[in-house]
């Protein structure tokens, strides 16, 4: 238009947020030790309401999100759950809950069905019960993540198995993979852990050697192949380690533009990961998430290309890949605006190839590693 | 002409979204946003008729667009081996 003195031609447009993940809670019977959940997370016990949390989800469908993840925590322990749920129905969302199974049953996974939830995600630790439950940190997992996922199947949802791996199970690859099989899952989510939250902390006694990686993978392609061969519909899906990448994640496919994350006690943030960063994020209790979304400076840090050093600045690829992942920078090299150190142009990506070497090495065992649960979590936060 | 009938997979949702001004797929922890032409299709699709009857329905919608048959079943196909829908 003539005349016109727009000075934000250089912006980027910022659509809405597709993506709703709302962390019900921190609380959880598990105490994973690769738990995305911050490492003092028992400080944040206040929760928001039902009507909060309902507040956000009609907020959030009316500004375009049309996927929305129930997790925490453990969701289950949120009596309101079965009310969310109808709420998210009705409100038009594809509703998914990620679980642990723990505190599931047949009553329960019906319930839930016929108010109108989509998917359950069962998440797995490993294939057998004494591994899976020596890193839950719980006794009776198992035997209850079977029953839970067989009840998944008869109400008929899609099944979602989730494993995270690392190097304790990392070798189960074929084992997981059968085991799924015979559950009739519809997706195998094999996601090697990323090192965040407890993860970082106990990095080194999760992290896969290069060796490891390389023959879980061979393993994976070839039972993909058998299946597809087989005509099977079971889809494989296998995340590999940021550790091992030469080029960064485009990491929420962009800083606040796609995602939204509501934590237990209403921080809005960019992703599950960010309350790590120090940033300032809003929370809902206090703000609209519209403006939360397209006004608050914390959803706003990172948008567009502008706030980028070197090497990401002249970088032809910054496009693609946005400089990778803020929070991984962050821990890493101290600094979030820096390039993400898993690219192999960034200064700090030295950090990367000691910690493939440490891999290699590496000899602690299960019983070394920091567990999520509250008393570990004072910890972090205990003056 | 065939007489298999197109059903959307357990767990897949098909709607339209205003913000995004297309017609959605939704999954597990996914989403596909449609172009019209996979949009008008899929909004056909009810596990009840067949491709043929979907095909009929689409020529008579859109009159301009010619014989539909061989873009339709294309279309159902690549949906099938994407393992969004069922063809029996």
């Amino acid at each position: 238009m003539t005349g016109s003195t727009d000075t934000s031609a250089q912006a980027p447009e910022i659509g809405p947020p597709l993506w709703l993940l709302a962390e019900l809670t921190y609380r959880c019977p598990l105490q994973c030790p690769y738990c995305s959940n911050p490492l003092d997370y028992a400080q944040n016990e206040q929760e928001l309401s039902t009507e909060q949390w309902v507040s956000v989800l009609r907020q959030g469908r009316e500004m375009g999100a049309a996927q929305l993840g129930f997790s925490g925590g453990e969701p289950l322990v949120r009596q309101d759950l079965p009310d969310l749920i109808a709420e998210a129905r009705q409100l038009g969302y594809y509703s998914n809950l990620i679980t642990s199974g723990l505190g599931l049953n047949e009553h329960k996974v019906r319930a839930f069905r016929d108010a109108g939830l989509d998917h359950i995600q069962v998440s797995f630790q490993a294939s057998d019960p004494e591994l899976n439950n020596a890193v839950a940190g719980s006794r009776k997992a198992f035997e209850q993540k079977l029953a839970m996922a067989r009840a998944v199947k008869e109400a008929g949802y899609p099944m979602v198995l989730n494993f995270v791996i690392h190097r304790h199970n990392i070798h189960q690859m074929t084992d997981i993979i059968d085991l799924c099989e015979r559950l009739g899952a519809d997706y195998v989510e094999l996601a090697t852990c990323q090192y965040y939250g407890w993860a970082f902390k106990n990095r080194e006694g999760l992290m896969p050697s290069k060796a490891q990686l390389v023959k879980a993978e061979a393993e994976v392609n070839q039972r993909r192949q058998q299946l597809a061969d087989a005509g099977s519909a079971m889809k494989l899906i296998f995340v590999t380690p940021d550790y091992y990448e030469e080029r960064p994640k485009a990491c929420m496919n962009g800083w606040g533009s796609l995602f939204l994350t509501v934590a237990p006690d209403g921080t809005a943030l960019p992703c599950h990961s960010a309350r790590l960063l120090p940033i300032e994020f809003p929370n809902v209790r206090e703000q609209s998430l519209q403006s939360i979304w397209y006004d608050s400076p914390g959803f706003n840090h990172y948008r567009g290309d502008s706030w980028m050093p070197e090497p990401c600045r002249s970088c032809d690829e910054k496009g693609k890949d946005f400089g990778g992942c803020r929070c991984q920078a962050y821990l890493l090299t101290g600094n979030a605006d820096n390039a993400d150190p898993v690219c192999s142009k960034s200064p700090s990506h030295d950090r990367i190839l000691a910690a493939r070497r440490a891999a290699d090495h590496a000899t602690a065992g299960l019983e070394d590693l920091s567990y999520r649960n509250p008393a570990n979590s004072r910890l972090f936060f205990r003056s | 002409m065939s007489v298999q009938v197109p059903r959307l997979r357990p767990g897949f949702r098909f709607q339209w979204e205003p913000a995004q001004n297309a017609h959605v797929l939704l999954y597990p922890e996914g989403m596909v946003r449609l172009n019209d032409s996979a949009g008008a299709i899929l909004a056909e699709v009810d596990g009840q008729r067949t491709v043929e009857a979907i095909v009929a329905t689409l020529e008579q919608r859109f009159p301009d667009a010619g014989p539909l048959a061989d873009d339709v079943m294309h279309f159902l196909q690549d949906a099938e081996q994407q393992h969004w829908i069922t063809l029996s």
